[in-house]
């Protein structure tokens, strides 16, 4: 108890003056930025959930072709889940004469669980209830298709309603291929009346379920093992793989702005101790020397660590939460959102890890000061005791590298940036400590102070490498979260141009296809590429019989127990990507000609043909099949293996000539295994596509589902709308976040050159003693800091651009080209900013009289 | 205290260097010990070596009977705490710390209850209990050293080490230092150990240790 109130003491009177400070400020900052990131984060990740859920408008939702047992209900109800079922089935709407077919949904009262449905019945509002008996909502296709308004009456079954408003929004919708017509909405209740329950229908059950996310979980592991074969579970991420690509992507961004923070931090704090411990070495001593034993003065320290650690956490928190309120209230958009309240979690989240950067990058210092020898007291010049570099080195990384891990929230990610952290820091020491040797030794071409700060730079090689270690470390975080997150930002976001493809339009039968392509021209739509598709079921692999009992995988087996899509085509589509192996299509390539062939080229196009038409007859007979690497690793598929198909009772087989891997988020038409089209153009196919439909010819769309009513046309813009808003939000997260790793960049800097302020002011009294007046000294730092800041810049460029590739390639997974001007704004910034600050830390030092500094010390 | 074949050996390079050679000697309690001798002739090693601040090559220092280097460094360092008083030539006061809070800071590390008092009372000894609330920086060197003075005293140690305690002082003052330091020693009754190149300093003292190329003359 007694050290505790001593050390108590000795926090107080250390922080009156002012030796605290450096340490709290890098503490408080990096708390504070890991708080705003986690919280913001967290409040993002709820939203985004919360805007998934209402997609399905439910936490789990449990479809089926059959009525479901009474037991799901009960189970459920038992848990205290809320619990509502819709009826869907495709019928008949009619007002007059006209006819469209329709998706009637019928829901009970509660529904939707989650998410909120959005009607015009005169102004638009949220529905708070279900249609009122007699009556069903509509969505606009119908009303646009039938000419119907709203108070008209229509037909569904035996029964008329009256169509009480318009859904502006509706939720609960898939992409699957049975949201092709419009939506009509009825109560339950209502269904009975209509008639149209009887034995044949084609209903589809879905049982939705919400509430405690717990017992959502604990009721999925209750009840899957019972499912029927044609029932099938799904929660937000099964339903939707784009949204969950999304949400996933999110979370890494997310996480690699905490991640800045964190190591800026660290860095910050790895300076700060380092100058409390070589400040309290001789307080040490003298307590030595009084009769403190080593245990009281490391737990002098510690306590007062930990004290300062508490401290920090508080401020940190409450800055945290602070910005991230201030963050959300400035983003217009975020605003709008209104994002629920963020949980404690990430508040605890970054406390634990304020605790830990404080362990990894202070403790060990700390033990230093325990081990001063009393002797100093006698003789000063003993230096510090040293602990092993590695140790040190070694601790601060295992720490940070645990905070990577656990703040990337993925493995990929942590160990992307650890690694490329990690070798940087090595790299980026060995060759600052090289280049400022390798200066010192040609400084006699310079001027006077050149040379002088030149081998003031070598003479502290070590500690100056460290210090343009940090210092790029803070630059190489600012330049990624600016320069390279923008590139990064655009490119991905850049997966997703305006004119992506909205619509979907399938079961296009062979003799269709030119007429389809008529009704595009005619419109002034572009054509779009129909793609065949064959269904197909996978018999074989290498000659081996398989079937769904040769998976373990529940995934696997469904993939082999259904039919597949198969495509074929002469060239891979431009959104997939060749893994491994060769497309057929390289010889193809020799037909491509220009369009404008003069005759000057014609003998060369004849010549190009025999040799493609040579290239295609090696081939002969031997088809080929490109797969997807995703579905390939499921089934155990390797390249080089032959695949035996059964195409509507005859088969074929074919080697695997490739793998690719698919944009599935592309909103294209992607097969999971494409053949060559000699394999499988004898067939009888089905065309699709997905082509991307203006606003303002949204009425070609129902005028293509009238002139061909066997075609099915699906909207997938509200998908890509959702994604896209997703992507946006993220967008502004990170931007606002990289403030506050600006700031602790800034700390970083400051911590810098508080690190080396003693020593300088040291020797500046020295220096002017033996008569170097301040203009001289002036330009002795300058030309200093302007080579720290500008081997800082240039290692920071380095490190970002390299990163950024990593986080591109590897974790993102997108093309990334660098700026040049990365290079010249990491080099020129260094310069410019590290100078400042150090003419701004110094400026007093070369005006102070040299004998009151030589005194002090 | 009695000091046994005291010597001191250091590698300078690849060459053993003996900074004290076989260093034998007793001072009586309440004696007074004057350690002379030239810049490099081993007194300040000497002076750690008997504190307990450093250890010997070889041989040993009894104190109060126990033999110091059977200690291991924190039986050592409980030892000084509830034996010595330092005096330093260059004063090392706690930076951060007042005077007052300076001087109670033995009596915190030994945990004495009322530290405050005893603090107060041994500056107002040194007569500088109107500067106790000033920082180091702000005192004067004389003032610092009497604060030092009254860290020394204020566990009222049996013996008291003191390096060149005049070094960083002008004459006037260093001779006032001295006189407060002699007469704090009579009145506790402390044994003194003083390193010091100021022959009219090492005359007051009751015995002389001459060292010349760290060995006894």
């Amino acid at each position: 108890m007694n050290i505790l109130r001593l050390s108590l003491n000795l926090l107080r009177r250390d922080w009156r003056a002012g030796e605290w400070r450096v340490l709290l400020l890098a503490l408080v900052l990096a708390v504070g930025s890991l708080a705003t990131v986690g919280l913001f984060a967290d409040r993002v990740r709820q939203a985004l959930q919360q805007q998934a859920q209402s997609l399905i408008g439910a936490d789990l939702r449990i479809t089926s072709t059959r009525p479901f047992s009474p037991a799901y209900r009960k189970a459920a109800e038992a848990r205290g889940l809320q619990v509502v079922q819709s009826r869907t089935f495709p019928s008949m709407v009619s007002k007059g004469e006209q006819v469209s077919l329709s998706e009637i949904q019928a829901v009970e009262a509660g529904y939707p669980l989650r998410g909120k449905i959005e009607i015009d019945d005169g102004s638009v509002h949220v529905a708070q209830a279900i249609p009122a008996r007699g009556t069903v909502w509509a969505d606009e296709r119908l009303l646009r298709r039938l000419d119907v308004q709203a108070g008209d009456e229509v037909g569904i079954g035996a029964r008329r309603f009256v169509v009480a408003a318009i859904v502006v929004k509706d939720i609960d919708q898939s992409i699957g291929f049975s949201s092709f017509a419009p939506r009509v909405q009825m109560n339950d209740a209502d269904l009975v009346s209509t008639g149209l329950l009887q034995q044949g229908s084609r209903l589809s059950y879905r049982l939705m379920i919400a509430g405690d996310a717990v017992q959502v979980k604990l009721l999925r592991t209750e009840l899957e093992p019972g499912l029927s074969g044609n029932e099938k579970m799904e929660d937000v991420r099964d339903a939707r793989p784009e949204i969950r690509t999304a949400l996933e992507r999110a979370e890494h961004f997310l996480g690699l702005a905490a991640l800045t923070a964190a190591i800026l931090a660290g860095a910050a704090m790895a300076l700060a101790a380092r100058r409390f411990v070589l400040r309290h070495l001789d307080g040490c001593a003298v307590m030595r020397c009084l009769g403190a034993q080593q245990g009281q003065v490391l737990w002098l320290f510690l306590y007062q660590f930990i004290l300062l650690g508490v401290l920090a956490v508080l401020l940190g928190g409450l800055l945290g939460y602070a910005t991230q309120a201030v963050l959300v209230e400035s983003i217009a958009a975020m605003r709008n959102a209104s994002l629920p309240q963020p949980s404690v979690l990430p508040l605890l989240k970054a406390a634990a890890s304020g605790f830990a950067l404080l362990l990894g990058f202070a403790f060990l210092p700390l033990l230093q000061l325990r081990r001063v020898s009393p002797l100093r007291v006698l003789r000063r010049e003993m230096g510090s005791p040293e602990v092993s570099g590695w140790l040190i080195y070694g601790l601060a990384v295992a720490v940070l590298a645990l905070l990577f891990l656990w703040h990337a929230g993925s493995l990929k990610l942590g160990l992307a940036v650890l690694g490329g952290l990690l070798a940087g820091l090595l790299v980026f020491g060995w060759l600052a400590w090289l280049l400022l040797h390798g200066l010192a030794r040609n400084s006699f071409y310079f001027q006077s102070q050149w040379r002088h700060a030149f081998n003031n730079l070598a003479r502290h090689g070590r500690s100056a490498a460290v210090q343009v270690v940090a210092l790029s470390l803070g630059g190489m975080a600012l330049l990624v979260l600016t320069l390279v997150r923008a590139d990064l930002l655009e490119a991905w976001q850049g997966k997703l141009p305006p004119d992506t493809p909205n619509r979907f339009v399938v079961n296009i039968q062979s003799d269709q296809v030119q007429p389809v392509r008529d009704f595009f021209l005619r419109q002034s739509l572009p054509a779009p590429e129909l793609q065949p598709m064959v269904r197909g079921r996978l018999v074989a692999i290498n000659e081996r019989a398989i079937s769904g009992d040769s998976y373990p995988d529940p995934r696997a087996r469904g993939l082999v127990e259904r039919e597949f899509n198969l495509s074929y085509m002469e060239q891979m589509p431009v959104w997939n990507e060749l893994v491994s192996g060769k497309w057929w299509g390289s010889c193809d390539t020799l037909l491509a000609k220009p369009a404008d062939c003069g005759s000057g080229c014609q003998t060369a196009s004849r010549v190009l043909e025999t040799s493609a038409s040579l290239c295609r007859g090696g081939q002969n007979g031997a088809g080929e099949l490109s797969v997807e690497e995703g579905i390939a690793k499921t089934l155990g598929i390797h390249l080089g293996d032959t695949l035996t198909y059964d195409v509507a009772g005859s088969s074929f087989t074919a080697k695997v000539s490739s793998l690719r891997k698919v944009q599935w988020d592309s909103m294209r038409v992607n097969f999971f295994v494409i053949a060559t089209p000699e394999l499988l153009q004898d067939f009888p196919a089905s065309y699709l596509s997905s082509f991307y439909l203006p606003q303002d010819k949204v009425r070609a769309g129902d005028e293509l589902s009238r002139a061909f009513p066997n075609i099915l046309l699906i909207d997938t813009g509200a998908v890509i709308a959702q994604v896209r808003g997703i992507m946006d939000q993220i967008a502004q997260t990170v931007s606002a976040v990289f403030l506050f790793t600006l700031l602790t960049g800034l700390a970083v800097l400051y911590a810098a050159l508080l690190a080396t302020q003693d020593e300088r002011s040291h020797e500046a009294a020295i220096l002017r003693t033996l008569g170097a007046d301040s203009r001289y000294l002036r330009s002795l730092h300058l030309s200093e800091f302007a080579v720290l800041g500008g081997l800082s810049g240039l290692f920071a460029a380095a490190g970002a651009v390299l990163l950024g590739w990593v986080l591109a390639r590897f974790v993102l997974d997108i093309p990334y080209r660098s700026d040049i001007s990365i290079w010249f704004i990491g080099c020129g910034g260094g310069m410019a900013v590290v100078m400042l600050a150090g003419w701004l830390a110094t400026r007093q030092l070369v005006l102070r009289p040299p004998l009151r500094i030589l005194a002090a010390d | 205290m009695q000091a046994v074949g005291l010597t001191k050996q250091v590698l300078s390079g690849d060459q053993p260097l003996t900074i004290l050679h076989d260093v034998t000697f007793a001072v009586e309690a309440g004696e007074s010990l004057a350690i002379v001798g030239a810049s490099g002739s081993g007194k300040s090693t000497l002076l750690g070596l008997l504190a307990g601040l450093d250890v010997p090559s070889s041989g040993s220092v009894l104190l109060h009977g126990a033999d110091l280097f059977a200690l291991d460094e924190d039986g050592r360092a409980r030892l000084r705490g509830e034996l010595a008083g330092f005096v330093f030539q260059s004063f090392q006061l706690l930076p951060a710390l007042n005077a007052l809070e300076n001087v109670m800071l033995p009596l915190e590390l030994a945990g004495v209850k009322e530290a405050r008092q005893r603090a107060e009372a041994s500056l107002e000894q040194v007569g500088l209990s109107a500067r106790a609330h000033h920082l180091p920086k702000h005192l004067s060197g004389g003032e610092q050293q009497r604060v030092a003075l009254a860290r020394a005293f204020v566990t009222q140690p049996k013996i008291l080490f003191a390096d060149e305690p005049t070094g960083n002082l002008d004459a006037a003052t260093g001779s006032q230092v001295i006189e407060l330091m002699l007469e704090l020693n009579r009145a506790q009754g402390t044994t003194l150990i003083l390193v010091t190149h100021d022959e009219a300093l090492a005359r007051r003292c009751g015995k002389q240790l001459r060292l010349a190329a760290g060995k006894v003359e």
